[in-house]
């Protein structure tokens, strides 16, 4: 089992993601620069947290033309495991590989704190060993994470199961203090019709060692290990 | 400062120094060697008036590979692993382009750690404003910096892991912007910022040469005035996108082995960089300004030479290796030229084409004369010492919550969750947690960091008030577990023509040197920043040396943090608590006093005070520890309770002191403790510990409840819930800024 992880100009949590895969997950990974795709060999890929393009224009919107994407697509299409986490997410909903938008937050500023997050569907390639209902500490960083979709398509997602990841107090309520940035229904990340690609805003990478975290929890690994898990399975 | 020769250059050399170049070169400089050399010759990149002073740093030490005179400080980590540290200041285009200006401050010192051939891995702050309670321009100053510098360091992926802000009247128009970047990489990969062999290319990366920043250094070494607002294309314009490229790039082209030297753009442009790398290799450079990538194509030479636009690195490259590297920088889409190659003969030689515009021996343009400047005490050192103490409020609850909401006390959360501090995965002990910030490094060990300085008290007594800042940054290493190895200091002062401003900055480094010495602490780098005047208010800033200090933690089961974790865990202060009031936030603050005897240092205590809280955490009896700085003994008390969320039962009579007044004992910010909570059982073990080193050390109170009750005779002096105690702290900024948090 190999895992990619795309390298775009600008990505900046590939090497963290690379850490958590290689040194804590220990599973196969590599890099891969955008612009001389490889996927084939690979069966799964992940979009890091970053950048990307300087976020000019729009955060993600530049790299979802980026080479690698036809192939991040094509993936996406066979039903293999695509995740994108915080900038990848964003990548992945310009794309039209997920659906909605990422906008601004309603603070206007950025935002880098820990926030818990409760695990709505575990019928994904990314969320299998999960129960559903869990809580996860796991760290924000994002200036446009406010996540937004009209009405229609908002229940669209309840009634497909594609929310995957919601923004909740400690005792599980998608109260407004638990948002940080303002997402519709406090929503933290999604996934296709599917649930072989999804997107979150919190980093799962940053919360897989007891060490990095204000908790001693690594809530996030296990978002790594349902990956691998579901492979095994497929 | 003269205009003759040149009006459309701005000299800002001395009709003295322009004798001196005439001189050693025999003849008269051109329009381009004048500007190359004033330049070089300005205080920001020969430090021609500081030099004499800083000598006196020590700069030797067990761990340190590189000091200073490099373009970072580097100490060994041990396992092949190397730790670089730098610190750089964007005052004066902070004050006019708070945005831009904070930005390519970070912009700067990161390319400085990457000149070494090592990755950032962490940045930290240390940030200066007047007052934003009552300044629109101050919280307009503060709201942008903070900005900048999260728009910059997110998008380059470095954490901004820590820091600190002050804020007192005097940095009105001078805000103060420092950055600290830390690096990591690996022994075998270092790269000095030098050209040794002649042959090889020198090779131009980076963002295209434009018009900003022209005259940049010539700007930082000048007071502001209304006229400042003019000089707005003195600031550069930054390209965090463009960073990150060369980040990746050039850490790929150091990697091939072939990149023999290095060296970032910064101040003083093409020509710093040429003439600083032929100087340390010993060898010449000629470049053909014909070669460079230019933004505007009309640019003279003199402006191309000169510029300091962002984003751009000088590589000496391994003759018949070019293209290997080349194509690594076409590989991130970076802009490149081979503009020239290194000489045997040691002259920087600038040309056009066949053209020859510039020609000068390198130690002509090196070696800046050195100017010895007067000093003598400022008058008013002598006078505010003896100001009359103030009446004891009566409340004390109420005078704490008002410390607890002062700007440079209250909770920064507001700043640093602006900032991403996790990406790199390496950030241990964070913001907010305890005076220092823990990052871990590859070879299992870690580092701990922080930034500390205090203006208030180098106002009163600049020796002290140095030696304190340092001391102040050693005891939050070592809250963390850390052992201190090694400082960067950054000296910011008023015009070092003023000899009282001379006196200080003088006084000031002769503080930390001798705190270095005595520690064993060495100094691997540093700035210096005058002319941070103003001269519309006609004064300058309160004296302000910074320091960054790093320690290692050899193993994690050695972090500590500042909250007590335990209900019925003892509190205990370890070092003697003096009547020392003058520059405190409570004289400051509270009355809006300034005056009275600052804290001293006592290098042999603070000796013995590292000794026993590092032996204290190691063997497993200090379960949480927190310095005791800026607003005293009631605010470390209160702040480790909000941290921990528990209560706190003080007995205040219990504490070791010579104070005779509760507000002193309180309030005072004496040098040379610790606030420390620990498991009742372990309690005798400490305390024995402190009296076998000859530290005094009382047990006084227990965590306990919901309040912080700090009792005085049998009498409550202090009775607070721990909510009213929290609301204070933490709604203090959101809340001057016009925000509910």
């Amino acid at each position: 089992m190999k895992v990619a992880i795309a390298v775009f100009p600008g990505s900046n949590c590939d090497r963290d993601t690379l850490h958590v895969l290689r040194n804590v997950v220990k599973t196969d990974a590599d890099l891969l620069w955008h612009r001389e795709p490889d996927l084939d060999r690979y069966d799964a890929v992940i979009l890091p947290g970053g950048f990307s393009y300087g976020d000019y224009l729009r955060a993600g919107v530049i790299g979802a033309f980026s080479p690698i994407l036809k192939q991040v697509r094509e993936m996406a299409r066979e039903g293999k495991p695509v995740l994108g986490i915080c900038n990848g997410f964003q990548i992945l909903v310009e794309s039209g590989l997920l659906p909605g938008a990422l906008m601004t937050n309603l603070s206007l500023k950025f935002v880098c704190k820990w926030a818990i997050v409760k695990v709505e569907s575990s019928r994904t390639a990314f969320t299998g060993l999960f129960e559903e209902g869990a809580l996860l500490n796991m760290p924000v960083a994002h200036q446009q994470g406010r996540f937004f979709i009209d009405e229609k398509e908002l229940k669209r997602l309840v009634d497909n199961d594609q929310i995957v990841f919601s923004y909740s107090d400690a005792a599980g309520r998608k109260s407004e203090e638990a948002n940080p940035n303002g997402s519709l229904a406090n929503i933290a990340g999604i996934c296709n019709r599917e649930g072989n690609v999804v997107g979150l805003m919190p980093h799962p990478e940053r919360a897989s060692e007891p060490i990095l975290s204000p908790f001693q929890s690594q809530d996030g690994l296990l978002i790594f290990r349902s990956m691998l898990n579901h492979l095994k399975n497929a | 400062m003269t205009k003759k020769e040149n009006p459309e250059l701005q000299l800002g050399l001395t009709e003295g120094e322009k004798r001196t170049l005439r001189k050693r070169l025999g003849r008269e400089p051109n329009a381009l060697e004048w500007a190359m050399v004033d330049a070089e010759w300005s205080e920001h990149c020969s430090y021609k008036s500081s030099k004499p002073v800083l000598k006196q740093l020590p700069t030797k030490g067990r761990y340190v590979l590189l000091g200073p005179g490099f373009d970072a400080g580097a100490i060994d980590a041990g396992d092949g692993y190397v730790v670089t540290i730098h610190i750089e200041s964007h005052n004066h285009p902070s004050a006019i382009d708070p945005y831009g200006g904070s930005a390519t401050g970070i912009g700067g010192v990161i390319r400085d750690i990457l000149s070494i051939g090592t990755r950032p891995i962490a940045l930290l702050d240390s940030l200066r404003f007047g007052d934003i309670r009552s300044s629109a321009n101050s919280r307009w100053l503060f709201k942008n910096v903070v900005r900048g510098i999260s728009d910059y360091g997110n998008c380059i992926g470095v954490p901004t892991v820590g820091g600190e802000v002050g804020f007192d009247p005097s940095f009105e128009k001078n805000c103060l912007v420092d950055v600290v970047c830390i690096g990591l990489g690996k022994k075998e990969n270092m790269v000095l910022a030098e050209a040794r062999n002649s042959g090889d290319s020198v090779i131009l990366m980076g963002g295209s040469t434009g018009r900003d920043g022209i005259h940049g250094v010539t700007f930082a070494s000048k007071v502001l005035s209304d006229e400042s607002e003019n000089e707005r294309s003195a600031v550069q314009i930054p390209s965090p996108f463009v960073k990150k490229l060369i980040i990746e790039a050039t850490l790929e082209a150091v990697a091939t082995g072939h990149v023999k030297g290095l060296k970032d753009l910064g101040g003083g442009g093409l020509t710093c960089g040429i003439s600083e790398m032929a100087h340390e290799g010993k060898r010449g450079i000629d470049v053909d300004v014909s070669r460079i990538p230019l933004r505007e194509s009309d640019m003279s030479a003199v402006e191309t030479l000169i510029s300091e636009s962002q984003e751009r690195m000088l590589f000496v490259v391994e003759h018949g290796y070019e293209s290997e590297i080349e194509k690594i920088f076409d590989k991130y889409d970076i802009l490149h030229a081979n503009i020239g190659r290194v000489t045997e003969k040691d002259y920087l030689v600038v040309k056009k084409g066949e053209a020859i515009l510039a020609d000068m021996p390198v130690e002509t343009v090196t070696e800046a004369p050195i100017i010895q400047r007067s000093a003598s005490k400022p008058r008013h050192i002598d006078t505010l010492r003896g100001v009359a103490p103030p009446q004891q409020p009566l409340d004390l609850s109420e005078t704490l919550l008002t410390l607890l909401a002062s700007p440079t006390i209250a909770s920064k959360r507001w700043i640093y969750e602006q900032y991403d501090h996790e990406v790199g995965v390496r950030t241990v002990v964070k913001p907010g947690q305890s005076g220092a910030s823990v990052l871990r490094l590859d070879n299992g060990k870690l580092l701990a960091i922080t930034v500390d300085g205090n203006p208030k008290h180098c106002y009163l007594d600049p020796y002290h008030g140095a030696a304190g800042g340092l001391a102040e940054a050693c005891r939050n290493i070592i809250s963390v577990g850390g052992e201190p190895v090694a400082m960067v200091d950054h000296c910011q002062f008023g015009d070092p023509g003023d000899p009282e401003v001379f006196w200080t900055f003088s006084e000031s480094v002769r503080g930390m040197s001798d705190y270095g010495r005595e520690l064993g602490l060495p100094c691997v780098g540093g700035k210096v920043s005058f002319y941070n005047e103003d001269v519309a208010a006609g004064s300058a800033i309160k004296p302000s040396p910074i320091v960054a200090v790093i320690g290692l933690i050899e193993d994690a089961s050695h972090i500590r943090r500042a909250a007590p974790r335990n209900e019925g865990d003892r509190i205990v202060i370890i070092g003697n608590t003096k009547p020392e009031m003058g520059g405190s936030e409570y004289y400051e603050y509270v009355h809006k006093l300034t005056g009275g005897e600052a804290p001293k240092v006592d290098f042999a205590a603070e000796k013995r005070l590292w000794k026993t809280v590092l032996e204290g955490i190691r063997k497993g009896l200090i379960d949480a520890a927190s310095d005791c700085s800026e607003g005293g003994l009631a605010v470390a008390l209160a702040e480790m309770t909000i941290a921990g969320g528990r209560g706190v039962q003080i007995d205040i009579d219990a504490v070791p002191s010579t104070c005779k007044r509760l507000d002193d004992l309180l309030f005072s910010e004496s040098h040379g403790r610790l606030v420390v909570s620990v498991a009742e059982k372990h309690v005798k073990s400490l305390v024995e510990l402190a009296e076998r080193n000859g530290v005094p050390c009382g047990v006084i109170g227990v965590v306990k409840g919901n309040s912080l009750i700090i009792k005085s005779g049998g009498r409550e002096a202090v009775s607070l819930s721990l909510k009213n105690v929290r609301e204070s702290w933490s709604e203090a900024i959101p809340s001057y800024m016009g925000e509910k948090q």
